[in-house]
């Protein structure tokens, strides 16, 4: 509760910001404080200091594990706040709106680290779309953002409109929108539970971009300014799986034998066309988009199978995946070019970036010693453990052993090729360093994955 | 009074939330794709208050004091509001993609795959 309301007022603050003040830094370090202010409130919450205290009627309470949920994504926000603040500045031309819409969403995401109805699911998941949606097209005069935008908000409300009508169903059914009203009653699945399941569970694959409902991922990824494609495939992903995981667990929990079936196929789907199709790519960018697919189908497994282990490597997953994938875009929004060649001989020219950006690129690729190995690893087990579908898991470790191949094509690149490149490209060493931050992050989860499960 | 049954109302709703889908599948003018959505949202709606009554006569012959089924209708202001909130945003989006290319055809859309 006091994440949504803090970062909710400090959106408020971020456009009053912009009045206040013309020096775009200013801003950037009110942002910085308004995501490390947030970042401490969550975490007084998780440590029992509650500021407010608000009768929901039960429709919001939070757990440990919504919590930490919460809490790995302000802390991914925070790097990207750290690593993209420059880029964010020169993304339009009042920042101070841009950081305002991110807070919003920030606001909606802390809603959905907590719902217990339909109805906040509803409400949280809005609230995060519609700000993308004006992210997406921030690039006012660029005509690929403009498609970006509005491919963006068409799939996202026909989504929604899905999406409502399986609530809808739900609510017939059971009279109620509590996730534990629905999944309360006789152990029987009635026809009107099972259409609102199967819409529930294709509008948030539509959310997550799993297939087959992935294909608007790649346009839109492609056409929004690199900044916010960032947030986008990362922190708004890790919310949409994470209402995955809950919705799934508390409202249908007792039907998992029977959505299991749907689940296995959509994430086998998800797995193959993302991988498959990401090595074909010649931008980065749009490779990242197709990785960013594939590891939703990694991320599928943990809603698959659902147990301790799922919930632990979601966890791991999202810290691993987001911190590693906006440090790639990082340093990939400095580009202006975004073609894998644009990255020849990148490691003679700036060393200590490269060595950081093939951290990342490692923990994408789920090679041990990095914290993917272990999200994999936990997913793997997970599956495993569930004992329904052991060739899933097969599937998926042939899925990652293809995707290793699209990710050294960037390594090859950096440090076999001689440099091509004319574009000179600046990083600030507080860059530099915050880049080394992030691959140590990276580095010790993949030895100590327990400092992150051991919380839940 | 006649009562109309529940049924009657699921295929209403279920009609002009299809009519909803294939519009939005088959259109290629922007504005007229986000009026099938609309249609859509409101499909759910009609048939989040049908359920809405239909929950509260079975509640209200066991308690008259029941307050069963007035969540529903609250849903349903909460659609209203979203959906309010997204034609802001939907025709922005439309309204800069009309000053850059002067046309609202979605088949535009399909330049940037390549």
């Amino acid at each position: 509760m006091n994440a949504i309301i803090l970062s909710a007022l400090w959106g408020v603050l971020m456009m009053y910001t912009g009045f206040a003040t013309k020096n775009t830094r200013t801003v950037s370090v009110v942002a910085l404080l308004g995501v490390l202010a947030v970042l401490v409130v969550n975490w007084m919450e998780y440590l029992g200091v509650s500021f407010f205290n608000i009768d929901t009627k039960g429709m919001l309470a939070y757990n440990g594990f919504g919590l930490i949920f919460n809490t790995v994504v302000l802390f991914s926000t925070l790097v990207y706040f750290l690593l993209s603040g420059r880029e964010i500045e020169k993304a339009g031309k009042t920042p101070s709106d841009l950081y305002a819409l991110i807070f919003f969403i920030l606001s909606g995401i802390s809603i959905i680290a907590g719902f217990k109805s339909l109805l906040m699911l509803f409400i949280g998941i809005e609230i995060i779309s519609i700000p993308l949606y004006v992210l997406a097209g921030s690039d006012k005069s660029n005509l690929k953002s403009n498609e970006a935008a509005l491919k963006y908000f068409l799939m996202g409300s026909f989504s929604t409109g899905i999406m409502l009508m399986g609530i809808a169903f739900l609510y017939g059914d059971a009279g109620t929108f509590y996730l534990e009203g629905i999944n309360a009653g006789l152990g029987a699945l009635t026809p009107m539970k099972a259409i609102g399941m199967v819409l529930l569970l294709a509008s948030m694959s539509f959310k997550v971009s799993a297939a087959p409902f992935h294909f608007w991922t790649p346009d839109v990824y492609d056409g929004t300014p690199t900044v916010f494609t960032s947030f986008m495939a990362t922190i708004v992903k890790a919310a949409g799986f994470f209402a995955f995981l809950k919705l799934f667990e508390t409202a249908f929990g007792k039907f998992q034998a029977d959505w299991q079936v749907l689940m296995a196929v959509v994430a086998t789907l998800t797995l193959v066309i993302g991988n498959i199709t990401a090595v074909f790519q010649q931008s980065v960018k749009r490779m990242l988009s197709y990785s960013s697919i594939a590891q939703a189908g990694f991320m599928l497994l943990g809603v698959f199978a659902m147990n301790i282990f799922a919930k632990q490597g979601m966890i791991l997953y999202f810290a691993a995946y987001s911190v590693a994938t906006i440090g790639i875009f990082a340093v990939l929004s400095k580009f202006k070019d975004h073609s894998i060649d644009a990255f020849n001989g990148f490691a003679k020219k700036h060393p200590l970036v490269a060595f950081s950006m093939l951290i990342c690129i490692l923990s994408l690729a789920g090679i041990p010693l990095t914290a993917g190995f272990f999200a994999k690893y936990y997913m793997l087990l997970a599956v495993i453990k569930d004992g329904n579908f052991i060739w899933l898991a097969i599937v998926a470790i042939l899925c990652a052993a293809v995707s290793v191949y699209y990710y050294f094509r960037v390594v090859q690149a950096m440090y076999f090729k001689d440099p091509s490149n004319e574009e000179e490209i600046e990083f600030s060493p507080s860059f530099r360093f915050i880049l080394l931050g992030v691959a140590i992050i990276i580095l010790v989860l993949g030895i100590h994955p327990d400092y992150l499960t051991g919380l839940l | 009074m006649p009562v109309i049954p529940i049924n009657y109302y699921i295929f209403l709703s279920l009609a002009l939330f299809t009519i909803g889908i294939v519009g939005v599948l088959t259109r290629r003018n922007a504005i007229i794709i986000f009026m099938c959505i609309e249609l859509m949202l409101n499909a759910v709606n009609v048939l989040l208050v049908a359920f809405s009554k239909m929950h509260h006569v079975a509640a209200f012959a066991l308690d008259r004091a029941t307050t069963a089924g007035t969540e529903a209708q609250l849903f349903v202001f909460f659609i209203m509001v979203v959906a309010a909130a997204e034609v802001t945003v939907g025709l922005a989006i439309i309204v800069m993609l009309y000053r850059n290319i002067h046309s609202v055809d979605i088949n535009f859309l399909n330049r940037l795959k390549h």
